[in-house]
């Protein structure tokens, strides 16, 4: 008799909207084992798992949620581990629906398995168990990562692993990138970051904060002056866009990143207990609708503001962001402009924003992309009274360490040019991946991308003997 | 953890720090600048380099109390060491030998303004120091930039010390005594680097301002120190923080420098969150 299949993916309980919209503890609160062995048994453990397929780094799907039904836990945590060094971040972070869930079968008629939030729960269970760390026979090879997103956390573990004497360099004070500085507390909580960056240290990797590639040393130093066999650059894509509209430097606009870097980074939300301030505002407009502005908008609620809009060009259907994230910030009141495009900001005399003009968009004809291509409607202005406006339309990359390295080829917009397939870059023994090469992505793409380049240079060191 | 070796008091609330900081001494040049976080919970504020010392390995800055974060940094000691200090940040000044320089320094400035009046020199040029404070008790470092340049005018805003008058006044002076200069370059407080460039437009001479913006990482990663040179937007951190000063936009930047007032004023009182400074106060 076939199996009789649960519809709908066991419910994540979750903190009330009405509480969670005033503290930074985490939204949701993640499986029990109980509903993490009853979300298992709604898997088929299909021979030929389509899931697997749409995860960037082919994580062994079906055969860890078939460890999870027989609640061998630690089992299931390693067989993640194979390819996906942080399944407690990726299970929080993944944008799920457009991967690995996308092609589960049992999503085809029902809900598709919850993978993500299984592979959070294994990730969640292992962290608190205290791991195991073996450490290998070392090689003599000594391989510098600059930066310490999930791109450079990934290359350095599998390194450390293999052996290779390994070196993080960081220009801000705390490692982990993106995970630290951006994401903030409430999706992702910077303790299960920073277990993960204490396991790496006890893997023997070194990590210096505080180092600028490119300003304390540069690339060729590092070579040179300090003995390095082979680097790694993960540097990101960390240089906010602005939209250059009139009055964009009033006080009251904020880059996206400015404003979680100081609330998340910086404690901003403790201040004056921490010393670093942020105006909060009480009317909030963030322009962009990616998962930046999500975490930009659902940020400015819990510091106390008392309306949030995200003013997006296009409509809802083409929002950047994941699902779950665009659910949360509705659920807790922050209001979604569509087809709104701002024009300008409109100031005060001594120099404060006091509202952000906006023209109303319908959607045209299709364009390159296949969708479909919004236009202004002629005489559509209006201003959206706020006093605080966050951008949030993407990043670039920075240009300190390529600005030092003259033979390293990048692209036109300063992506750093490297082969998908090895991260090899067109300088000897450097290698690179992660947002600094594709632009702005996903976690779980730029950590792919750095286990793939410790792979290369594992071969690189191996065969430079 | 970076060791305070030295400390100073030069003048009433400014104070010069000696830190331990080897590898940022061997890259730092003049004209750069650190960030220095105090502790844990502490603000990310920058300051020039007022000196370094390649062999010791160590940076000297130096700085007033203009708020919370200077004055919790004024109550450290030698011996006692910061969280985080970071550098070398911001592009270098741009030395070569331009012919006759006019450095202007106000208050504080006085500090970043010597490493570069000393390489001025060095390369070759002329270099006329004008320094200037609000009175006697805030001149420091007047020996110091007696040697690194060829001359030096001093002046105070009350006369009580050497002569009456802002640093503007002097180099009106200068100039139309001694001819133009090939270049100036003024640091201090912002309402007299626009000053400064004010008048030196006048006089069409090239003029060089170290901006001192409100910061966050000093990386490029988050747009803060933005500020519009010549009609276009660049970041200080990484694009400066030296910058033509005709180009400036200074009334941009003096109403950016006033964007956290309130909650200075609120930081210095010290409401108390109730979070007990661990940093986890979800309130
Ligand atoms: C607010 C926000 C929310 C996001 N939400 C999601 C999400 O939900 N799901 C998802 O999959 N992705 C999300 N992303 C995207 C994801 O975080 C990034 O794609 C990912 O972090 C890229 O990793 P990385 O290692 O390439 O770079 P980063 O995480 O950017 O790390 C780069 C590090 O390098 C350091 N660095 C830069 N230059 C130097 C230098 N010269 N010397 C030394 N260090 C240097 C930087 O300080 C930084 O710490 C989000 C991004 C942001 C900003
Ligand atoms: C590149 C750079 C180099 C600098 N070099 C020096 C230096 O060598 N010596 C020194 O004493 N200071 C220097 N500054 C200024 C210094 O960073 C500020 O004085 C400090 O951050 C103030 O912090 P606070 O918490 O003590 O005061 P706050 O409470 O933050 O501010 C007190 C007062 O100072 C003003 N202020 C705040 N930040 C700045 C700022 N960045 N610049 C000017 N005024 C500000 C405020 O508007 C307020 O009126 C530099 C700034 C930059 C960007
Ligand atoms: S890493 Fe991401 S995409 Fe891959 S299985 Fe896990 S949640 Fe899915
Ligand atoms: S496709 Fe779905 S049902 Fe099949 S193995 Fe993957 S998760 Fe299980
Ligand atoms: S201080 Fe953040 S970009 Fe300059």
């Amino acid at each position: 008799m076939a199996k009789q299949i649960i519809p709908k993916k066991y419910a994540m309980p979750h903190q009330d909207p009405q509480v969670r919209a005033k503290n930074f503890d985490e939204v949701a609160l993640g499986y029990t084992e109980e509903l993490a062995v009853a979300e298992a048994e709604r898997c088929l453990n299909c021979k030929k798992p389509f899931c697997k397929e749409g995860c960037p780094v082919s994580v062994d799907i079906p055969e860890f949620i078939a460890l999870v039904k027989e609640r061998k836990f630690e089992e299931a945590a390693k067989v993640i581990k194979r390819t996906n060094a942080l399944p407690a971040v990726c299970g929080r972070v993944c944008p799920q629906e457009n991967q690995c869930e996308k092609f589960c079968v049992v999503g085809k008629k029902n809900e598709p398995v919850g993978i993500g939030r299984l592979e959070r729960f294994v990730g969640d269970y292992i962290v608190q168990k205290d791991e195991r760390i073996e450490k290998a026979e070392p090689t003599g090879y000594k391989v510098a990562i600059v930066g310490s997103g999930p791109a450079g956390l990934a290359c350095a573990a599998d390194l450390a692993r293999l052996g290779h004497s390994v070196t993080m360099y960081e220009a801000l004070h705390t490692p982990g990138g993106v995970l630290m500085y951006g994401i903030p507390e409430f999706r992702l909580p910077k303790a299960i970051v920073q277990k993960e960056i204490e396991n790496l240290k006890k893997m023997g990797v070194e990590i210096e904060t505080n180092a600028i590639i490119g300003q304390i040393a540069s690339l060729d130093e590092l070579f040179k002056e300090e003995g390095f066999d082979a680097a790694f650059l993960g540097t990101g894509a960390g240089t906010p866009y602005f939209m250059n509209l009139p009055g964009e430097n009033y006080n009251g606009v904020y880059s996206a990143n400015e404003f979680l870097t100081r609330s998340n980074l910086m404690k901003a939300y403790c201040f004056p207990e921490c010393d670093t301030p942020v105006k909060v505002g009480k009317k909030v407009a963030v322009l962009g609708g990616g998962n930046v502005a999500m975490d930009a908008a659902r940020t400015a609620l819990r510091l106390g503001a008392e309306e949030v809009y995200i003013v997006y060009r296009r409509s809802r259907a083409e929002l950047p962001a994941r699902l779950e994230e665009v659910e949360h910030a509705e659920e807790e009141g922050v209001q979604f402009l569509f087809l709104t495009n701002p024009t300008r900001y409109v100031g005060s005399e001594d120099g404060w924003l006091t509202g952000l003009e906006c023209i109303k968009m319908e959607l045209g004809e299709p364009d390159a992309s296949g969708r479909r291509k919004p236009v202004p409607i002629p005489g559509s202005e209006y201003v959206l009274p706020v006093d605080v406006a966050i951008v949030a339309i993407g990043q670039g990359p920075n240009p300190l360490l390529t600005n030092t390295t003259p033979d390293l080829e990048t692209n036109k917009r300063g992506n750093i040019v490297a082969d998908e397939s090895t991260g090899k870059t067109s300088k000897e023994g450097v290698y690179a991946g992660g947002d600094v090469v594709t632009g702005a992505a996903t976690v779980i793409k730029a950590m792919g991308a750095g286990r793939t380049a410790a792979k290369s240079i594992h071969e690189y060191l191996l065969s430079k003997s | 953890m970076y060791k305070i070796v030295a400390k100073k008091t030069l003048a009433p609330a400014i104070h010069e720090f000696d830190i331990l900081a080897p590898k940022v001494a061997k890259k730092a040049k003049a004209g750069q600048f650190i960030i220095v976080r105090v502790d844990e919970n502490g603000e990310r504020i920058p300051l020039t380099i007022a000196d370094y010392d390649r062999e010791a390995g160590t940076i000297t800055i130096v700085f007033a109390e203009a708020g919370y974060s200077t004055k919790k940094l004024a109550l450290l000691n030698a011996g006692d060491a910061v969280q985080d200090f970071v550098g070398p940040l911001g592009v270098p000044s741009h030395i070569e030998k331009f012919g006759n320089v006019v450095m202007v320094a106000g208050g504080v400035g006085v500090a970043p303004v010597f490493p570069i009046a000393r390489e001025m020199k060095a390369a070759g040029n002329h270099v006329v120091g004008i320094m200037g404070a609000r009175n006697q008790e805030l001149i420091f470092w007047e020996e110091k930039m007696k040697e690194a340049c060829s001359e030096l005018l001093v002046t105070t805003d009350d006369g009580s010390y050497v002569r009456k008058g802002f640093v503007t006044d002097v180099l009106r002076e200068y100039v139309e005594k001694e001819g133009k200069p090939d270049l100036v370059m003024a640091i201090g407080p912002l309402p007299m680097m626009r000053a400064v460039a004010n008048l030196t437009k006048e006089f069409e001479i090239k003029t060089m301002v170290s901006l001192n913006s409100i910061m966050v990482d000093g990386t490029g990663m988050c747009g803060a120190c933005r500020v519009t040179v010549g009609g276009e937007t660049r970041f200080v951190c990484v694009d400066g923080p030296e910058f033509d000063g005709h180009l400036v936009d200074f009334e941009e930047q003096l109403t950016r420098s006033r964007q956290y007032k309130t909650e200075e004023q609120h930081a210095l009182n010290r409401g108390g969150c109730g979070c007990g400074g661990g940093g986890k106060c979800h309130g």
